[in-house]
């Protein structure tokens, strides 16, 4: 395996160069940039989940004219990120690096963004800061917790209004992502609760399948859950016979009799911009966040487990998320009886990008 | 509180039950191999590998126990190129393990990718538990019948290695291999077919993984169970009735973490899910120090050498 990793390498190596030298001496101004684009993901690429929902928006690129599309699937979150990195950028001559994983930002990213001045780094988490981090690095991130809301309007009206969820890690996006599907489902129904279970790791099956078996024991009638390859999950429920809920990726297919609907990322419109920016020798922005009203959301189509009433207040939430429809409004109490929101906030609000706490309804501890 | 409290221990039974099996075959096939007087740190690989054959035959045959078979299959196939390569001269086994433990997982990357996606058939619980009339302690005693297969396995396991003359073969090959070539025994021969035999058997364990619990394949199936399960075989002082305890040990602890958080005891979970690794480590301090301890390792390991 290696030996062929190392003769693409060098074959991708001698074309580069091959094509630096065929540019030079001419100088002949160029209307457009070509995008050599590098993406690293943190597991297989085929996950049905966080890694595909990626790896199938970048697929759409590779027919576009003056894009390649370098990837590296299963970089764990540790220094060999950065040797992949930098080995796309040296070797492939990637000029903008699409990092995928929470943790490859900091130190990785934002290293090598000094290093590299000329190239473009975009990473998928709301972390870049304008005031300390390099200006050819930046972030781009769906609000996710939109679909989540979405989901929970569903489930709370798909069943008895009692959800478990499966989250990875208590990151704000995921604690996001809960509290948004609670409060969706508290929008139809005041009684509903989640009950979230950390499993502390991004991939682990057997502790999510146990996570799993564990929220329908106590009680849980629809499962949703935020760990990266969802999969397991959702066969897990489906298997003990309670509906559930997807993320990140379509799961349909995998829970035939009590799939609601699900949370998906529309990575491409992100991804389509950036190139084209580059194409055109523009900047790309810093910061793009997104949801329902600028087209970087999808809900996944509805399956057998949701009842008519919750399709159609789903749809009407989709709605009004897209007219910008605030989640976090009003008074609300974490689940310690701290208020952490006392008004209207904005759906991009920075506030809620450092949420640390859960609302008051959800039974779960972030540590 | 005290309803709580039945239902940890009824999600800890159901753990020990659902997780423990892997565990089982994996150490088991690591006894006979260690008892043969090698080791095969490689095992790994074989439950991964076990698991995609598994998954892919279910699939492609749409029999779930064709693909637990040809998991086996799979496994002797990488037992039987450890133990033939160990059997060349200046070969350490340790080494050829690591090295196995790779090419095992790669293989099953490799080949498994276009399995990833598709739904293979499972297989079937047998429902232990619908007399007691309580819907958690019911699906705790849902149990597979693989796991009854261990725990057969490992009591016959225990009785050959003192009752028959093939049992006290292998244990006089791991023991002393002077011994045993001065019996006209062939130490190679002996350990090439305990290290093929004990590669079956991971095999299987990895046909559990991917066709019952978790039950479905992908990369990060195993995350190191096969590492794990070795190390019970030191834990359980190669003796294949405390590796079934030693299995379920872990596999009740590994429930505990989400079992409290669904009880309403979230705080501290990170501690809580690296309870069986806690476990593991007390255990192997309080046991491994002993005189009496010294004298269950078999003779010929090349750790012990």
């Amino acid at each position: 395996m290696t030996l062929t990793a190392i003769s693409r390498r060098r074959l991708l190596k001698v074309g580069a160069a091959g094509l630096a030298a065929s540019a030079l001496p001419f100088g002949i101004a160029r209307a457009q940039t070509n995008v050599v684009l590098g993406i690293v993901y943190v597991g297989p690429k085929d996950d049905f989940g966080w890694n595909q929902a990626h790896a199938v928006s970048v697929e759409s690129l590779k027919a576009l004219p003056g894009i390649t599309v370098v990837e590296e699937e299963n970089v764990p979150e540790t220094d060999a990120v950065a040797k992949s990195m930098e080995s796309m950028i040296n070797l492939d001559g990637a000029n903008l690096i699409l990092a995928t994983s929470f943790g490859y930002y900091n130190p990785f990213v934002v290293e090598l963004a000094k290093k590299y001045p000329d190239v473009t780094f975009r990473h998928a988490a709301p972390l870049w800061n304008k005031d300390k981090d390099p200006a050819n690095a930046g972030s781009y991130f769906p609000y996710l917790n939109q679909a989540h809301y979405v989901n929970g309007v569903a489930a709370g009206l798909s069943s008895g209004g009692k959800i478990g969820f499966v989250a990875a890690k208590p990151i704000p996006s995921v604690l996001s992502n809960i509290n948004s599907a609670l409060l969706g489902a508290r929008s139809v129904n005041p009684n509903a609760t989640v009950q979230v279970i950390f499993t502390g790791e991004w991939s682990l099956p057997v502790r999510e399948a146990e996570a799993t078996n564990a929220l329908v024991d106590a009680g849980c009638e629809v499962i949703t859950c935020h760990v990266d390859s969802p999969k397991v999950v959702i066969e897990t429920a489906e298997g003990r016979g309670v509906k559930t809920a997807g993320h990140n990726a379509s799961q349909a297919p995998l829970a035939p009799k009590g799939f609601i609907t699900g949370a998906e990322y529309k990575w491409e419109t992100i991804y389509k911009s950036y190139a084209d920016d580059i194409a055109a020798g523009k900047t790309p922005p810093n910061f793009l966040v997104g949801g329902y009203n600028n087209d970087m959301l999808r809900t996944t189509p509805y399956g057998a487990g949701a009842t008519p009433e919750a399709i159609a207040a789903a749809d009407a939430a989709i709605a009004a998320l897209v007219a910008g429809a605030p989640i976090y409004k009003g008074t609300l109490k974490d689940n310690a009886g701290n208020v952490v929101v006392d008004k209207d906030y904005d759906n991009y609000d920075p506030y809620l990008d450092g949420m640390t706490w859960l609302l008051e309804g959800v039974q779960g501890s972030i540590t | 509180m005290d309803n709580a409290l039945v239902t940890v221990l009824i999600a800890m039974l159901g753990g020990a039950i659902r997780v423990s099996t892997p565990f089982m075959f994996v150490a088991l096939g690591e006894t006979l191999t260690e008892k043969s007087g090698r080791i095969n740190l490689g095992l790994e690989g074989n439950l991964v590998l076990g698991a995609m054959v598994a998954y892919a035959v279910s699939y492609l045959s749409g029999n779930a126990w064709l693909g637990v078979l040809a998991a086996g299959g799979s496994g002797i196939f990488l037992g039987a190129l450890h133990g033939y390569i160990c059997k060349l001269p200046r070969v350490n086994d340790i080494a050829v393990g690591i090295a196995m433990m790779s090419f095992g997982t790669g293989l099953a990357f490799f080949f498994g990718k276009p399995f990833i996606q598709p739904t293979a058939p499972r297989l079937d619980a047998i429902p232990l538990g619908d007399w007691t009339g309580n819907p958690a302690l019911a699906q705790a005693l849902q149990v597979n019948p693989l796991f009854f297969v261990g725990i057969a396995l490992a009591v016959f396991m225990f009785w050959a290695f003192r009752n028959t003359r093939w049992g006290l073969i292998v244990r006089m090959t791991g023991d002393s291999a002077a011994s045993a070539k001065a019996m006209g025994v062939s130490v190679d021969l002996v350990r090439f077919l305990a290290t093929a035999a004990g590669g079956f058997l991971a095999g299987i364990g990895g046909a559990f993984l991917s066709l019952y619990y978790p039950g479905s394949w992908n990369q990060g199936l195993s995350s190191g169970q096969g590492l794990m399960a070795v190390a019970l075989v030191i834990f359980a002082r190669w003796d294949p009735i405390k590796c079934i305890f030693a299995a379920l040990l872990f596999g009740a602890a590994g429930a505990l973490g989400p079992s409290l958080q669904s009880i309403g005891i979230s705080q501290g979970y990170y501690f809580f899910n690296a309870a069986p690794y806690i476990l593991t480590l007390i255990i192997m301090i309080i046991s491994a120090g002993s005189k009496a301890a010294a004298r269950d390792v078999p003779g010929e390991l090349s750790i012990t050498k």
